[in-house]
């Protein structure tokens, strides 16, 4: 199963549009699960999928257990969210100048961003089928490692010690 | 503080509350009030704490809002003033967003020890929050190394 989730901030109709677009001439073959926040002004409608606007964070879990590919925003949450359940996660960023967002931190975190296995980074709409592509064939190839669930040691040791003592 | 300090940890749902959660450690076995906007985060809090063999935080969740929507701002301001007022905190650890930086604004008001970790989502520049709290936050810090500056934010990890 393929999860698209836009999150429940705003609407990414441009991904939505390239994700059905990619369906329709990938065939991959895949149920497609979307959790899409609608535009508040002539939202698009996908032809290939259904679309839900709000997922609970229980059922949001339960379908992303199951996704064997998460596509989303270039938001941390879904990043970090997908990477340490092993899932293979391809983003692509919102973009101000769509009005997709406040400011372009998203450009940032796909520019700045180490490479991580089972990351997949498009750019934007142009870049995204190649880039699902190559996401779709690493699917049966080799499970993606999965990063531990919690930060650093060294980083979370300073934080509690400041916690406890007021120092660093 | 001769007993445990009593933390918060404050995070609007979404990216900002699974990066605070991965830094979890830093609070194991601490008497812990976890402050978010989504009512559904409580039942994966009690579930987390009781695998890992925490005591059962509390949890408040406050009303969602985003900077253009006023009147829901108005109110989780209210709701995270009373929180910090009824729970008193030693210590609010917070990655954002407006939620967090309330908490922390008001914390200070009690002398609560503040700590800030800009999101690591922020990787050209701090969020405006994030700049603008930064003379109000006993340690701030930044998750990128080539933002961080002598008088802060600092750097002493990320998340990932």
């Amino acid at each position: 199963m393929i999860f698209l989730t836009t999150g429940t901030q705003l609407p990414f109709d441009r991904l939505v549009r390239a994700v059905d677009d990619w369906v329709e001439t990938a065939r991959p073959g895949y149920e497609i699960v979307a959790q899409v926040l609608p535009a508040s002004r002539d939202p698009y409608r996908p032809r290939n999928f259904d679309a839900r606007e709000r997922l609970s964070p229980k059922d949001y879990a339960g379908i992303l257990d199951k996704a064997q590919l998460v596509i989303s925003h270039a938001g941390m949450g879904t990043i970090l969210t997908a990477l340490t359940r092993g899932k293979q996660i391809c983003v692509m960023p919102r973009q101000v100048k769509y009005n997709e967002h406040r400011n372009d931190h998203q450009l940032a975190t796909v520019e700045r961003l180490k490479d991580y296995p089972g990351l997949f980074k498009a750019r934007d709409e142009h870049d995204l089928p190649a880039r699902l592509d190559a996401a779709m064939r690493s699917i049966g190839s080799s499970r993606p490692e999965a990063i531990g669930l919690f930060a650093d040691a060294g980083f979370t040791d300073s934080l509690r010690n400041f916690i406890l003592t007021g120092r660093t | 503080m001769s007993s445990p300090p009593k933390l918060m940890v404050v995070a609007s749902a979404g990216g900002h509350w699974v990066q605070l959660m991965r830094l979890r450690k830093a609070w194991q076995g601490l008497p812990v009030i976890y402050l978010s906007t989504e009512p559904g985060l409580a039942d994966i809090v009690a579930s987390t704490a009781r695998a890992e063999g925490n005591p059962p935080p509390d949890f408040i969740s406050v009303t969602d809002a985003n900077l253009s929507e006023k009147r829901r701002l108005l109110r989780q301001l209210a709701e995270v003033f009373l929180a910090v007022l009824r729970h008193r905190p030693d210590v609010i650890i917070t990655t954002g967003a407006a939620p967090g930086y309330f908490a922390l604004r008001f914390g200070k008001l009690f002398g609560t020890r503040t700590i800030w970790i800009d999101s690591m989502a922020n990787a050209e520049e701090l969020s405006k929050s994030g700049q603008e709290v930064g003379k109000h936050a006993d340690l701030w810090l930044t998750q990128w190394e080539h933002l961080a500056r002598p008088g802060g934010p600092h750097y002493m990890g990320a998340v990932l």
